[in-house]
């Protein structure tokens, strides 16, 4: 998803959970909504860095952190916090 | 006629060697059997829990009326004997003599009262009996001062017991540290803690000047001037050999009265056991060397053979909540080495003291459940080089990681099982590697052994590790990914034998470690499932890889290269003013010639990606899968083959997919699907790869321009 701050990955869990980061990999910038989600983790697709999407933290060997966001659920809609995304701006 | 045996002493020795007597020589002994305590045997080991509350006397009774009414046992209980008349072998009792062909002494041993000024007064009791322990519940009212002198092991349990009926308890110890025989400084400390977080004062180095008080104790006074209120003072300090009765019979008598292995002493109708003797320049204070100490005495009095060895032995504190383990030599002394486990914050102590290659003690607190094991070591006088690693982490780790990882697998005899689907026991794998099988897959071919279900891999690996030695490279076949030991091989005959068909039953049935897999299993497991159950399993487009999902290859940038197909290199004008007319209207950075004969289109962007592969179909070209694992490219020379082999490879390509709808219909942009071709038996490949390419493309939204996808959902 666009915003006027960059864009938002949005993501959905085996179990229906909705997760929304940065859809930048703090590493070399590949778009983690390409990548494959695993629990609650997801990979960036280019070089393999794995973060976990309730904190946005890159696990394993690697260091870095994409920023999360705020999402709910209401009616079939996904609604999402952008006040932090301002804030940062 | 039954010969007359006399026992002084009611206590847990006489009890126990009773018992024996009577099952070893039933009737052979008329017993009588004297008490100055008013009751018979009971565990006296067991008055700390009826002190504090945890049992009653009734529950703690060893041996009851019905009992020696049944094996016909005299009993003079609260009669204490005045004398013994060895010449006359008469025993001479409060209440009248009685004439003995053999008498036990069992007297036990009196509580060793300090001479303190003030020892005598009303509130000053020992910790020996019943009415000791009686006392001392009478006075552990709640709010109730109560003072210890002794920190030993009888002295603590005495404090724990009154703490726990309320008293206020302060234990005075002379020494440096708590059950300075039992145990070293820091399980000292640790039990220290323990009873002051009960609310037990502990003063160490303390020695009692006075025991104050006018009619009753009052207070106690500490050389250095501590006064200490107290209500009762229990003088816990140690006990001797109750041994008057045997130095008025003018037995021979050292501190305790002095025994030969089958528990005679001096004369030869008089035996003695308990904590009353001495034997071999020992005394005893704990109940399993007296326990045997019954039992020898027993089979003596019944005419057979029997010898008293002292055993090492084990203290164990009987305070609820104070795990305490103390047994063998753990003094300091030259020769001798330390293995120390200590983790203050949860309260765990191990020291075992090694002399030599051997275990000769071992102190623990806060977690003894291995003591047994620790004190079968040093019984046994083990050679214990070998475990020493592992040693203080006890049975649980003895001989575990450190130990031949194949020492299970080599005890196997040759007749065992070790594949269960095909019935393959040890020994024909022995045989077959011997026969010159010296790979996994040799051996499966000649034995069958794991090329079913393949969970014994492992087990037929470890056979052919123990067969050829350094010669074998285990685990040649690593595992697929972290989240599973098994192999890709593995997982694929595991998902056709088991008929597991779909990722999350793959990942429960096979143990997968992780939740939801990693990035990249899923992608493997997605493509083995396709591949076995063409008709029934979904793709999971969330597990491919995402050049597959978007049929391009992503770039560092984000952005996508896109490689139309070239048939061995060769095209045609029309097909390069596509690609130009392309690049041209998705405004293409860059055009590059690949190494596989085809040309690459970088830096689309993915928004563009569906309009450009529109196109190109149109155009009649299809995806060049340069993102495959499998077969992408041929390539091909133009002196001798491209002419000839180039206008086959497509005529041949598209009539497989004719084949597969029979229908004429457009190349489908997905590759023929030579993937993996290897890993697939070469009959199955038209119907494994056909399905596969109908997948990906039916199954993508956008990804699915019309040329694409088969008219017909095609099952082939």
């Amino acid at each position: 998803m666009r915003t006027p701050h960059g864009c938002v990955a949005i993501f959905r869990t085996a179990d229906d959970r909705v997760f929304a980061l940065d859809d930048r990999c703090p590493h070399k910038g590949g778009p983690l909504s390409e990548g494959i989600v695993h629990g609650t983790s997801v990979t960036c697709p280019l070089h393999n860095w794995v973060f976990d999407m309730t904190t946005g933290q890159a696990q394993g060997a690697d260091s870095g952190h994409v920023a999360t966001h705020p999402v709910r659920v209401q009616d079939g809609r996904i609604w999402l916090d952008t006040r932090a995304m301002r804030r940062a701006a | 006629m039954a010969q007359k045996l006399v026992v002084i002493g009611a206590g847990m020795a006489s009890g126990r060697m009773l018992e024996h007597l009577f099952d070893m020589a039933p009737g052979q002994w008329d017993v009588t059997l004297f008490n100055a305590e008013p009751r018979g045997n009971y565990n006296r080991l067991m008055l700390s829990p009826v002190l504090s509350g945890d049992k009653t006397y009734d529950q703690i009774v060893t041996h009851d009326d019905a009992w020696y009414a049944a094996h016909g046992v005299t009993c003079r209980f609260g009669e204490s004997v005045t004398a013994i008349d060895r010449d006359a072998q008469v025993v001479q009792g409060a209440n009248g003599p009685v004439p003995y062909d053999a008498l036990v002494i069992a007297t036990g041993s009196a509580p060793f009262i300090i001479p303190l000024p003030g020892h005598r007064l009303p509130g000053v009791v020992a910790y020996r009996d019943l009415e000791d322990t009686n006392a001392m519940i009478e006075a552990s009212r709640p709010g109730a001062k109560a003072v210890v002198i002794g920190g030993g092991l009888l002295g603590l349990e005495a404090a724990a017991g009154m703490a726990a009926r309320g008293a206020e308890v302060t234990v005075i110890h002379l020494m440096g540290h708590l059950m300075e025989r039992q145990l070293d400084p820091a399980a000292a400390y640790l039990l220290q803690r323990d009873l002051e977080g009960r609310g037990i004062r502990v003063h160490c180095k303390g020695a009692t000047k006075a025991i104050l008080g006018e009619a009753r104790v009052d207070a106690v006074l500490l050389e250095d001037g501590t006064v200490y209120p107290a209500d009762l003072v229990c003088m816990a300090v140690g006990i001797r050999p109750e041994t008057r009765l045997a130095n008025d019979a003018g037995l021979e008598v050292a501190r305790g009265i002095t025994v030969d292995d089958q528990m005679r002493t001096s004369d030869p109708a008089i035996y003695a056991l308990g904590e009353c003797v001495e034997h071999d320049d020992q005394l005893f204070g704990l109940v399993a060397p007296l326990y045997d100490q019954a039992r020898v005495l027993a089979a003596t009095l019944a005419g057979d053979q029997a010898a008293f060895r002292p055993i090492q032995t084990v203290t164990k504190l009987k305070v609820t909540g104070c795990d305490l383990f103390s047994a063998g030599d753990f003094a300091d002394a030259p020769g001798r080495e330390d293995i120390v486990f200590r983790d203050p914050g949860r309260g765990i102590y191990k020291r075992l003291i090694l002399e030599g290659d051997r275990l000769i003690g071992a102190v623990m607190y806060g977690d003894t459940a291995d003591g047994a094991w620790f004190f079968d070591k040093i019984r046994s006088g083990a050679d214990i080089t070998a475990d020493r690693d592992t040693l203080i982490f006890g049975p649980a780790f003895a001989g575990g990681a450190q130990a031949d990882p194949l020492a299970a697998v080599a005890a196997l005899p040759p007749e065992a099982e070790i594949c269960g689907c095909n019935g393959v026991c040890k020994g024909q794998i022995t045989a077959a590697i011997q026969g010159g099988a010296h790979s996994l897959d040799a051996v499966r071919g000649l034995t069958k052994a794991s090329a079913s279900c393949g969970t014994c891999t492992g087990l037929v690996e470890q056979v052919m590790a123990l067969t050829l030695g350094d010669g074998f490279a285990a685990n040649a076949n690593p595992p697929m990914c972290k989240c599973t030991d098994h192999t890709h091989e593995d997982v694929r005959r595991l998902i056709k034998s088991m008929g597991l068909k779909s990722i999350p039953a793959v990942m429960q049935d096979l143990g997968w470690r992780s939740v939801g897999g990693c990035a990249s299993c899923r992608p493997a497991l997605n493509y083995y499932l396709i591949a076995d159950w063409p008709t029934e399993y979904r793709d999971d487009r969330q597990s491919r890889f995402v050049n597959e999902r978007n049929h391009a290859n992503i770039q560092k940038d984000g952005t996508y290269s896109v490689v139309p197909r070239m048939w061995g290199g060769v095209t045609t004008a029309a097909e390069l003013r596509a690609i130009a007319d392309a690049a041209d209207r998705y405004a293409v950075p860059m055009i590059k010639v690949t190494g596989g004969q085809r040309i690459d289109l970088l830096g689309v962007r993915k928004e563009d990606l569906p309009a450009i592969w529109a196109d190109f179909n149109d155009a009649g070209m299809v995806s060049g899968h340069a993102y495959a694992k499998g077969l992408r490219t041929v390539k091909t020379c133009v002196a001798n083959s491209s002419a000839v082999l180039a206008p086959r490879i497509r005529p041949a390509w598209e009539s497989g997919w004719r084949r597969c709808c029979g229908g004429p219909g457009r190349p489908p942009r997905s590759s023929w699907g030579f993937r993996d071709v290897r890993a697939t038996a070469p009959r199955r490949r038209a119907r494994i790869s056909a399905s596969s390419a109908w997948t990906a493309g039916s199954r993508s939204a956008w990804q699915a321009p019309p040329a694409w996808t088969c008219a017909k959902p095609c099952r082939c």
